[in-house]
């Protein structure tokens, strides 16, 4: 069973789906849509098998496979993962059908064909799964950049207002971060040519080099900036909030979801492993980027009054606890880490699928355009609020398990990053329940008023009707079969995961362990 | 007695086959009935560099020094010349396209008239078509791939004119917007003029330096006696007139004005195939003349790389017109090609030969794609270039603007196109010689170079279509067969690239 092509499946099956929602005539929305759903339905059904082929107790790097692809540049076509790609797929394999859903409904002004839009999807997530399932750094490489260009057209022909702006600065910031990425992969792939006497872009032939202190830190600037970039930390997060806010509801949630967990990833599986010098050398740096990020976004999070906008700037603020947890270099903060990027991609996922349930009613991404809408959205409002709640880390959610293990994990080696950090999580708290609150409960107001034809609302919703103006009340539907078939499964995992996350865990650990044995002398 | 020089026939085929329907071409010029001139000249043009292609691969693996030393015939030169004649082939179709002008060609009826005279305007709407640009434009691949190919300095600059005056000729041929093109023409001619003078005057000095115009001997000259200044200042005036047909800033300033003012399938030719063999002669210069002394020119390649990528990315930012704005982007490639030349080990070790000669079949190939998309989108003025007309351009036509976008994609060098695995082999070649300094600005100006490629998907793709817009024409079968060739060439030298990579690798070879 172990030697089923489930990690080339992964990627050929959603590419094969993209070229063929793309080729689909122009009108047949539904059937490209339908077609969508079965392939993300597919590439999840065999991230399970995957899963369940993985032997936890086995290899570093399982269901590998690897076939010569450009011999002159020594570049393998080499797939495999370790514990922390698998939960990654997972994630991507979880959150895209949801995607596809949660995009069903979506409309383009002049009933222009959303196809393209699935077909970039598919693509996408094609691209995706390459990215963490890539054992060649050349691969890697290719399939980083790669992905840039679905979400591009995705963000840029799908999204708000300003999307052309924030499509092109999504696009350079990741170009320059990559292209910067691409002189150290070459200086990498020359360091192995001198040392083995053969070049090669190998991960498990790169990890035994000896590099040369000096050139170690180089190189580890060159990954390390393209993946800030990428995760996005303070300084380099200001694109995160433009394309978070201009995506499509669906984008945004690829986007915070898997995207930029590219960049975590990126460091836990390249920086550490291959620059363990560099590595000891910046840390001190990467954690005051990590803290600062976690304060400051969350202070700007407080200040925002656009939705989507609040959730981007939440995630940099998390992300900030993940670099903390990788940066600690202690197994248990490592693996809080990961965990923490599983957990975030399923409880801001959520968090953004509703905020976009609420916005597609409302049409308006203001928290001040709302009010009181729970009172006639219960269902709504409930999964705000639990996904509210799993952002900023109830116990009992999923994300309090993995910021908890990444504070006690990082105490012992950092205290003092660690206490700062703690602070995030009381922030956390404010601008999540205050964004709640505003836009949930308190008096009915909004754009989402109007005038009453009927006579006042039956008793059951006397409350609300009695603090409105007498003549206006709320029309807001409260979510329907679709929406609670989107919801569903991850309000599940969000308090499957709070309760029982020992699954996610074992595979994890080891993995992580790996690494901070690569690092060499941890906990 | 005088004895004949030693010719091998064998190793001249491409040459002769391309030369020979030059000639035959002006003959059918002189005596083919006017009615069925066109497709016979077409025909014939479309032999001579489609048999120079396949004598060249034919050839492969050969490596000797012909013609009394002056042709070497290796594996470097049997490389460009088929890339040459391939990608003069493409040209050629874009050359032949009749369904997209209403006029039926892309070529002035008859150049000498004066631009805007009543005869002019009667001429404009004439279904006459012109068919000297196919002799003419054979006579310019076969000057290429001799260009290529010359061992020695003064076929070099032979080749130079040959490749040249035709060139000068049809970039002034244009039907629609006459005197852009024939401004273009002069200034094209009076700076290549300079250019060839540099060239010759940087060889009367090498000569006197070493007392041979031979390239092996310029080498052995070199090794034995040091190099003096003579020969340095020989160099120098030699590349810069090289450097001028590749469009290296800062030799540049023809490059914008004659790409606008060019027929466009004629700026195609330029930009693809003068390229190729401007390059193929810098190599060959610099490799084989000066290989050993390879610290009289480095610092100058380095700088003016530098120059070039930085001159090309910025000045591309505040283009408007997109044929001005490709010829900024392809300054910018010559800087990045130079970054592959630097790939030259002190020992003559080294990856940098073969990155070029790769980087110039894929930009070669992506170039003549993103021109022959450009003769495409019209308006009653002839082809839109302005950017601004392309606003909306995916709404109306989704498969054009798919086109452009990967060959804008491949330009940029995003990776699983062509222009990504041409960028990472130059930039390979360049970091295990040490120039990582040099790849580092290469990187930056890929970034800003990026930023104008997108602005068109932007425009294509993201903006509203504008009210209106120019039309875009259905290809006739030349057109489709160019534009299916090169998308799929851009494509598959991005998936799979090993076949080429290892073909350019075996081929990277100077004998001489």
């Amino acid at each position: 069973m172990t030697d089923f092509p489930f990690l080339l499946l992964m990627i050929a099956v959603p590419a094969i789906g993209a070229a063929v929602v793309a080729a689909l005539p122009k009108g047949r929305d539904l059937l490209a849509k339908q077609v969508s759903l079965g392939i993300s339905l597919v590439v999840l059904l065999l991230a399970v098998l995957a899963t369940a082929a993985f032997d936890v107790g086995g290899d570093r790097f399982q269901l590998g496979m690897a076939v010569p692809w450009i011999p002159d540049f020594g570049v393998q076509f080499a797939l495999g993962v370790d514990g922390i790609a698998l939960v990654m797929l997972l994630l991507i394999g979880v959150l895209v059908p949801v995607v596809v859903g949660a995009s069903w409904r979506d409309e383009l002004p002049g009933g222009r064909s959303m196809t393209a839009y699935f077909a970039w999807l598919l693509l996408l997530e094609a691209f995706m799964v390459g990215v963490f399932a890539a054992t060649d750094v050349f691969l890697f490489y290719v399939f980083f950049e790669a992905m840039l260009v679905p979400m591009y057209f995705i963000i840029g022909s799908f999204g708000g207002p300003r999307r052309q702006y924030a499509a092109v600065k999504f696009f350079l910031y990741s170009l320059v971060g990559g292209l910067i990425m691409l002189a150290a992969v070459i200086g990498l792939y020359v360091v192995s040519n001198s040392q083995l006497g053969e070049g090669t872009f190998a991960f498990d032939a790169l990890r035994g080099l000896e590099i040369d202190p000096g050139v170690q830190k180089l190189l580890f600037l060159g990954f390390f900036i393209a993946f800030a970039i990428k995760a996005p930390l303070v300084p380099f997060h200001t694109w995160l909030p433009d394309s978070g806010s201009e995506a499509p509801i669906g984008g945004a949630v690829l986007l915070v979801g898997v995207l930029d967990k590219v960049g975590t990833f990126g460091f836990l599986r390249y920086c550490l492993p291959l620059f363990p010098d560099a590595s000891r050398y910046f840390a001190p740096f990467v954690l005051v980027l990590a803290v600062a990020g976690i304060l400051y976004a969350a202070l700007l999070a407080m200040g925002q009054s656009d939705m989507k906008r609040l959730v981007a700037y939440t995630s940099i603020s998390h992300f900030g606890f993940i670099a903390l947890g990788i940066f600690a270099f202690t197994t248990e903060a490592g693996t809080g880490a990961v965990l923490y990027m599983v957990n975030h991609g399923i409880a801001t996922g959520l968090l953004f699928l509703v905020v976009g349930m609420l916005i597609a009613r409302g049409g308006s991404r203001q928290i001040g355009d709302y009010g009181g809408v729970a009172a006639k959205a219960p269902l709504l409002a409930g999964a705000f609020l639990l996904a509210g709640l799993a952002s900023l880390a109830l116990p009992g959610t999923n994300s309090f398990v993995s910021e908890f293990l990444v504070l006690i994990g990082s105490f012992p080696t950092r205290p003092v990053f660690t206490i700062l950090a703690t602070a995030g999580i009381i922030l956390a708290a404010l601008y999540i329940l205050l964004m709640y609150q505003r836009t949930m409960h308190g008096p009915a107001r909004g754009v989402l008023l109007a005038d009453d034809v009927e006579p006042p609302a039956p008793a059951g919703h006397g409350a609300t009707a009695t603090l409105t103006a007498p003549k206006r009340s709320l029309r807001v539907l409260d979510l329907d079969r679709r929406e609670l078939a989107i919801v569903a499964p991850l309000v599940a995992l969000i308090i499957v995961l709070g309760v029982y996350p020992q699954p996610l865990l074992n595979l994890i650990e080891p993995a992580v362990a790996a690494t901070m044995s690569d690092l060499g002398g941890s906990d | 007695m005088i004895e004949a020089p030693d010719l091998s026939l064998a190793a001249l085929a491409p040459l002769l086959f391309v030369f020979g329907a030059a000639c035959v071409g002006v003959l059918i010029e002189a005596f083919w009935p006017r009615d069925s001139r066109h497709p016979v000249q077409v025909a014939v043009a479309l032999v001579g560099t489609l048999g120079g292609l396949v004598c060249t691969l034919l050839l492969a693996g050969r490596g000797e020094v012909t013609a009394a030393g002056a042709l070497a015939v290796d594996g470097a030169a049997l490389f460009l010349q088929a890339t040459i004649a391939g990608l003069g082939a493409l040209a050629l179709l874009l050359f032949a396209e009749r369904a997209l002008d209403p006029a039926r060609s892309a070529f002035v009826t008859s150049a000498a008239v004066p631009a805007g005279s009543p005869r002019d305007r009667e001429l404009a709407t004439s279904e006459r078509v012109q068919t000297e640009v196919y002799p003419l434009a054979t006579f310019a691949i076969g000057g290429m791939m001799l260009f290529v190919a010359s061992n020695d300095l003064l076929i070099m600059f032979v080749a130079l004119e040959v490749l040249s005056l035709p060139l000068y000729l049809i970039s002034g041929l244009a039907r629609r917007r006459r005197l852009l093109s024939q401004e273009a023409a002069v200034k094209y001619f009076l700076l290549g003029a300079f250019a060839s003078a540099f060239f010759l005057y940087g060889l009367a000095l090498v000569y006197g330096a070493t007392g041979s115009v031979r390239l092996r001997d310029i080498r052995e000259a070199n090794l034995a006696e040091g190099t003096d200044l003579l020969l340095v200042l020989g160099l120098a005036l030699l590349v810069v007139g090289l450097l001028f047909k590749a469009s290296v800033a800062p030799f540049h300033t023809w490059t914008p004005d004659v790409y606008q003012g060019a027929p466009t399938p004629v700026t195609a030719f330029m930009a693809a195939c003068t390229k190729v063999a401007a390059f193929g002669a810098i190599l060959r210069l610099l490799y084989v003349a000066f290989g050993t002394a390879e610290w009289t020119w480095r610092p100058l390649i380095y700088g003016v790389a530098i120059v070039s990528m930085v001159v090309g990315a910025v000045l591309g930012l505040t283009q408007t017109d997109l044929k001005r704005m490709l010829a900024y982007s392809s300054i910018a490639h010559a800087g990045f090609l130079l970054t592959g030349v630097l790939g030259l080990g002190a020992g003559g070790e080294g990856s940098g030969l073969a990155a070029t000669m790769f980087y110039l079949l894929a930009y070669g190939i992506t170039t003549i794609g993103v021109f022959a998309v450009l003769t495409l989108v019209r308006d009653g003025d002839g082809e839109a270039s302005h950017l601004s007309q392309w606003a909306g351009l995916a709404a109306r036509s989704p498969l054009t603007a798919a086109v452009m976008g990967l060959f804008l994609l491949a330009l940029a060098g995003i990776p699983l196109t062509a222009g990504f695995t041409g960028k990472f082999a130059v930039f390979r070649a360049a970091i295990e010689q040490g120039a990582w300094p040099l790849v580092l600005v290469a990187l930056l100006a890929s970034a800003v170079a990026a930023f104008f490629y997108l602005r068109v998907i932007v425009l294509m793709y993201f903006s509203p279509p504008a009210a209106d817009g120019p039309t875009v024409g259905v290809p006739g079968l030349p057109t489709t067969i160019v534009l299916a060739v090169t998308a799929t060439a851009t494509l598959a030298l991005g998936v799979l690239p090993g076949s080429v990579l290892d073909l350019a690798e075996r081929a990277a070879k100077f004998v001489g």
